[in-house]
């Protein structure tokens, strides 16, 4: 009965990443760049700054991906990408897609000032930011988007993440960009949708993507699209879009929430954390969701 | 999702012969990354429903459809798990890798 069947792949088939790449085993980042390819196809030109990406692509002249990269320092994503924009429409080619590609560090810490000048300016690039919540390729480092509670080299058991992770989205909502979504690589259709979307708009577009990193998060290989969509399901990170810094959009509403220990038992980077701790994490993240759903009006 | 790239390493024996700007040349697929891995997965296909989510989860891209079916790559696969672990009919399974 199974071979009468057909096979109908919900992705399109167009792969521009190929096999033999540098990321570890199970690396969400990759899947990441995949799924964006797919969406945005061969006509892209990518800025990385220096990140898990910039590594994983492969040492010179050898490149993984099949699209043009040009490699910038680490703060300057969304300045190399206003500029490898405005030399495009010198050339008159509208057609081209730029795409700066950076790791949470190079958005959320070091590239913020780029990427807010570039905001202001309304620069026709897309901005991509692929979350593993923390300095991963330098080797766990703590960023200011790693989660209240997470252990990393920097903030050691005793004396684990104090602070709340930065609201990236909000900051970017008070832009008033034209589009702004966040990702999940356990969605890929909503994904490469969010990104097709993105492609067709004019003007700076941000897209937060979250990609499990089970090298810095001491979970398995095998759990990253698990911890992917568990982080949706638990509303830790919620999938949604903003139009013109105005127009809010659930894209994925949850009747029931699952509690935030399915999520945290997963990793061993919250395996410190007691009882008391857990209930915080879980108000934090509950008073987060019901401030995204009165956001978008439900 | 025919790879028609070759995979040959690049090697530069003198400076002269590197080219001008910086562009990439080759595609890494001369990086057999199979050599990673401890555990292998194994398609049982009388079982598969050719759901392609295998494909669509694998982050070597070490999994193609060959005639509509699921086929690793075991050059490339670093045998993660991700695809077994997705399976909705559990008919991949990870084996130990036999040295």
């Amino acid at each position: 009965m199974s071979k009468e069947r057909k096979m109908t792949l919900t992705l399109p088939k167009e792969e521009l990443m190929s096999s033999g790449h540098l990321a570890c085993q199970g690396c969400g980042a990759t899947l990441a760049m995949r799924y964006a390819l797919k969406a945005l196809g061969q006509k892209t030109i990518l800025c990385i700054p220096a990140c898990c990406w910039s590594v994983i692509d492969g040492p010179f002249p050898h490149s993984s991906l099949d699209v043009p990269i040009y490699h910038c320092a680490f703060e300057t994503a969304a300045s190399s990408a206003s500029g490898v924009r405005a030399g495009l429409d010198m050339m008159g080619d509208t057609e081209t897609t730029v795409m700066a590609w950076g790791g949470d560090g190079g958005t959320f810490d070091i590239g913020i000032q780029a990427l807010s000048g570039a905001a202001e300016r309304n620069e026709d690039l897309i901005y991509a930011c692929y979350d593993n919540e923390a300095y991963m390729n330098t080797g766990i480092q703590r960023s200011s988007a790693t989660p209240l509670g997470a252990w990393t080299t920097t903030t050691p058991v005793k004396h684990y993440k104090k602070e709340r992770k930065k609201d990236m989205i909000g900051i970017l909502a008070a832009h008033n960009i034209p589009y702004l979504a966040t990702a999940s690589i356990a969605y890929p259709e909503d994904m490469v949708k969010k990104f097709k979307k993105a492609k067709d708009i004019h003007g700076t577009r941000f897209i937060h993507i979250y990609a499990p990193c089970p090298t810095g998060w001491k979970s398995r290989p095998d759990d990253t699209v698990k911890l992917a969509r568990l982080a949706v399901q638990t509303g830790y990170f919620p999938l949604y879009e903003i139009e013109n810094g105005e127009k809010w959009t659930l894209n994925l509403k949850l009747k029931e929430r699952k509690p935030i220990t399915d999520y945290l038992k997963l990793q061993g980077r919250f395996r410190h954390l007691k009882e008391e701790e857990i209930n915080l994490i879980q108000a934090e993240v509950e008073a987060n969701y019901q401030k995204i759903l009165k956001k978008c009006g439900l | 999702m025919s790879k028609k790239k070759d995979d040959k390493r690049i090697i530069f024996n003198s400076e002269k012969e590197m080219p001008l700007v910086a562009m990439s040349l080759g595609s890494m697929l001369y990086n057999k990354t199979g050599a990673w891995r401890n555990i292998k997965p194994v398609i049982d296909l009388s079982k598969c429903i050719k759901c392609g989510i295998c494909w669509k989860f694998c982050p070597d891209t070490s999994i193609d459809i060959v005639d509509e079916w699921p086929q690793v790559n075991y050059d490339y696969c670093k045998g993660c798990g991700i695809c077994a672990e997705e399976c909705p009919e559990k008919c991949i399974v990870m084996v130990e890798e036999e040295k």
